[in-house]
């Protein structure tokens, strides 16, 4: 299902082409609008058609296995945070609006910021514990598993 | 060549590309290495970059400790019956201990978990799986990697590691180009977490033509992971262990969901269930105590992944496929029908856009499944990946020297598919080994480890006429044609893939031969994979694109000479459904209840092998 993207509808932002994991959304030099310079490469992924402001790009069903006639369209709306798709089949008789949560809060502020956070004391430095830790792991007063406290060893040889 | 050379000094902890386990990697760093500068290298846009770049509709890999739900030795037990013993069981049991606390933040972070309405507790797909509404998990780590690195450079393809000049075996960073300028990156670091995730592509796809992209793991996992250690002389584990995948057809969307969560189940094209005939005749050859469907039925253990594949492979040979999914009785339900196909727009659209194209809809139509071409990766139900310490509480002598998830590279960590023998670490797993990677490079960093790392001109200027060779080498025999691609002096990057696809396919059990090799024919896949080395010295890119190519390439032209040397030194059948060697047909547990262990020497292109005990995590 690789990529193409519509004439009239592309500007040449460029976003297509900062984001595609494969490196295959080209700006064609002559006429300045985006396209995919090798549709072998493409996983149909997605995240340039998320990411072009003019919903210029769309698929194409790979052409060795996919008929002609289908759409699957995408709306990702950040500052809502939802994705809506559209799913229309070749004899179009299903016709399919979908839609999911992408985060449930607002964009970048709940990520902590490490470098002010209390430095680790050296016990934690020494323990096997990561940032966050025990608390986070069962979110009670329990501690780390060890082997110790799970009864445990290991021991080399044939075990199932 | 025009080409800057731009040298990014005194990085503490260098993380050479950002997926899962590398954003978990440069998250953590910070932490425990508050003044220290923490860079990331990636080759894409860490925003969507990696096997995540789509989204995920589960995390595949939660103990739910919290809910009482699971410890983790169950994990390790369960990773070790599914991957028939062979597993690094002090890293799993590691990775397990901690990975509820990456999801927990997860969530804090504002990836949406379902929850279950009755009991409050995270919805379960399966006992390990956790349902998310993932489409933007990769964006969500990815800020908080941004937050915590000093500096991220993306569209950097990284190509080697730098070795320090005053102590053997220690790595001094990382050099590689931008694939947009085409500048010279030189990466100068005291420490490298090699994140930069599994490879597709290695084997022919099924697919041909312009489907050749849909493949399952994304075509962009050029097995960099892998090239760069391997180049480097770090010692690898289990490269044997690639795996096949049974996936929709074409599409090769997910099916975990499926079976797990709507309940759909498999049968071949007369309607019929079909695995549990193979079982006594596999029986003979794995031995009951790895396969032993009644004691599976009554205690839930799982029958192994390979096992299961084994199964619909012969069932196809016999001549009574295609297999089917049988959806029609799930997708009665609205609700389901909804969670089906969500479940790939998600995380693999092109399945929903197959189902679209060909008019299947599941509600009336069983849809084909089939098995996947092998791909070679270290995150999922496989191990492939570097050998690599342990923690200190856990391993026992064989697997520790030193700093939790250092290879035998001094200073050189990896994470994610990049370590060996952690199959079923997922998403979540990979993210964890980063943090734990990251915390133990700045323990090294502090316990002066470090100290007095020489990498000198020679070696930077070495790397940068090595990586713009293939540019060089076009611009020189271009000309020598009229025009096109057939030239008597080089391959581009794409018909050098196409060998190494179909040397790979053919001797090394591949789909086209039902996934079959033997000495015989690996020894002649290792003399070709020889000669396609030799020929990669003649690789000529037209552009800087082209180099990108060229150089994902050789990354994984690295992995399959590796796959090809553990597949020869494993002499049994230890994963049929993944793989068989005709010569040894059997699981042979007297001989290779073993991990292998290979060094390909940097200097010499020489591989040996050998042997590791294999430990298990028993009642003390
Ligand atoms: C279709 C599919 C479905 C999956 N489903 C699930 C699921 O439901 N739940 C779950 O938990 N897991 C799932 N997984 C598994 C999960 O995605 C992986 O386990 C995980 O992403 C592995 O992490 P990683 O960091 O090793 O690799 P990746 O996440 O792939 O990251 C590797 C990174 O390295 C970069 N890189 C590569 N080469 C270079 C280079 N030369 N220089 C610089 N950077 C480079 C890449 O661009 C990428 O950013 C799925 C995977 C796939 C493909
Ligand atoms: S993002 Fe859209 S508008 Fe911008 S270059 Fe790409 S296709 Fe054109
Ligand atoms: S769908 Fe994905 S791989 Fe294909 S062009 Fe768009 S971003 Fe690139």
């Amino acid at each position: 299902m690789p990529t193409f993207v519509y004439m009239t509808r592309c500007d040449g932002c460029g976003q297509c082409v900062d984001i595609c994991p494969s490196d295959i959304m080209h700006i064609d030099t002559t006429i300045r609008r985006a396209y995919n310079i090798e549709p072998n490469m493409c996983w149909e992924c997605y995240s340039c058609v998320k990411a072009c402001p003019h919903n210029a790009i769309d698929v194409r069903g790979y052409a060795d296995f996919a008929p002609l006639g289908h759409s699957v369209r995408v709306r990702r709306d950040e500052e809502k945070g939802v994705i809506a798709w559209r799913i229309i089949f070749r004899n179009g008789e299903k016709d399919m609006n979908l839609l999911a949560p992408i985060t449930t809060k607002p964009w970048g502020q709940c990520t902590p910021k490490l470098k002010d956070a209390p430095a680790p004391s050296k016990d934690m430095r020494d323990s096997q514990l990561l940032f966050n830790e025990p608390k986070y792991i069962r979110l009670d007063d329990g501690g780390l598993h060890t082997l110790e406290s799970n009864g445990l060893k290991m021991q080399a040889g044939v075990c199932y | 060549m025009a080409y800057k050379t731009i040298i990014e000094d005194g990085i503490d902890v260098l993380v050479v590309g950002a997926g899962l386990g590398g954003t978990g990697a440069a998250f953590e760093a910070r932490y425990w290495g508050q003044d220290k500068k923490i860079v990331i290298a990636e080759k894409a846009n860490i925003d969507r970059s990696g096997a995540v770049a789509q989204g995920l509709y589960a995390i595949n890999c939660y103990m739910g400790t919290r809910f009482g739900e699971n410890k983790p030795e169950d994990h390790v037990r369960y990773a070790r019956i599914d991957l028939m013993g062979m597993v690094r069981e002090d890293l799993l049991f590691d990775m397990a201990r901690h990975v509820d606390s990456a999801v927990h933040q997860f969530e804090e972070w504002g990836l949406p978990l379902m929850r279950n309405p009755k009991t409050g507790a995270y919805q379960r797909e399966g006992r390990w799986q956790i349902m998310i509404h993932g489409e933007s998990y990769k964006p969500i780590v990815a800020e908080a990697a941004k937050k915590s690195a000093d500096k991220v450079f993306n569209r950097i393809c990284v190509t080697h590691l730098l070795m320090d000049e005053s102590k053997p075996n220690r790595v001094a960073g990382a050099v590689g180009f931008n694939v947009r300028t085409g500048n010279y990156h030189v990466f100068k670091s005291k420490t490298v977490i090699v994140a930069a995730g599994g490879a597709s592509n290695i084997y022919k796809p099924r697919s041909v033509g312009e489907g050749a992209g849909r493949v399952w793991y994304a075509p962009w996992s050029s097995g960099s992971a892998y090239g760069l250690l391997i180049g480097a002389g770090a010692k690898m584990t289990q490269m044997e262990n690639r795996i096949v995948l049974a996936r929709f057809k074409d599409g090769y969307g997910p099916v975990g969901a499926y079976f797990l969560h709507l309940k759909t189940y498999t049968q071949n094209c007369n309607g019929e269930e079909y695995e549990s005939k193979w079982w006594p005749q596999l029986q003979e050859m794995v031995g009951k105590e790895y396969l032993d469907p009644e004691l599976s039925h009554r205690t839930h253990r799982p029958i192994p992944t390979c096992l299961r594949n084994h199964a619909l492979i012969n069932e196809v040979n016999a001549g009574r496929g295609p297999i089917h999914m049988v959806t029609m009785e799930a997708f009665q339900d609205p609700h389901l029908e909804e969670i089906g196909w969500h479940n790939f727009l998600g995380m693999t659209v092109g399945q929903a856009v197959l189902w679209a194209a060909t008019d299947v809809d599941p509600k009336n139509e069983n849809p084909e499944l089939t098995t996947s071409e092998p791909y070679v990766m270290g995150s999922h139900a496989t191990g492939c990946g570097a050998w690599c310490s342990g923690p200190e509480d856990v391993s026992p002598p064989e697997y520790f020297w030193g700093y939790n998830r250092m290879t035998t590279v001094e200073g050189l960590f990896g994470a994610g598919d990049a370590v060996g023998g952690t199959p079923h670490a997922f998403s979540s797993g990979s993210f964890t080994e980063g943090r734990l990677a990251a915390k133990a490079a700045c323990q090294y960093i502090d316990d002066g480890k470090a100290e007095g790392i020489r990498v000198s001109d020679t070696q930077i200027e070495r790397r940068r006429a090595e990586i713009y060779k293939p540019m060089e080498h076009y611009r020189v025999y271009r000309n020598e044609i009229t025009a096109g691609s057939v030239n008597p002096n080089y391959i581009n990057p794409r018909q050098g893939l196409d060998r190494l696809q179909k040397l790979m396919d053919e001797y090394c059990g591949g789909v086209t031969v039902s996934y079959m090799t033997n000495d015989k024919l690996l020894n002649i896949g290792l003399k070709k994979m020889k000669i396609l080395e030799e020929d990669l010295e003649k690789l000529a890119a037209e552009n800087i694109h082209e180099l990108l190519r060229a150089w994902e390439l050789k990354h994984r032209h690295l992995t399959s000479e590796a796959v090809m040397h553990h597949t020869l030194f494993r002499k049994e059948t230890r994963w049929p459904g993944y793989y068989y060697r005709g010569d040894a047909l059997k699981v042979d547990d007297e001989n290779w209840h073993v991990l292998t262990v290979s060094r390909r020497d940097p200097e010499t292109g020489e591989y040996t092998m050998e042997k590791a005990p294999c430990y298990h995590l028993v009642e003390a």
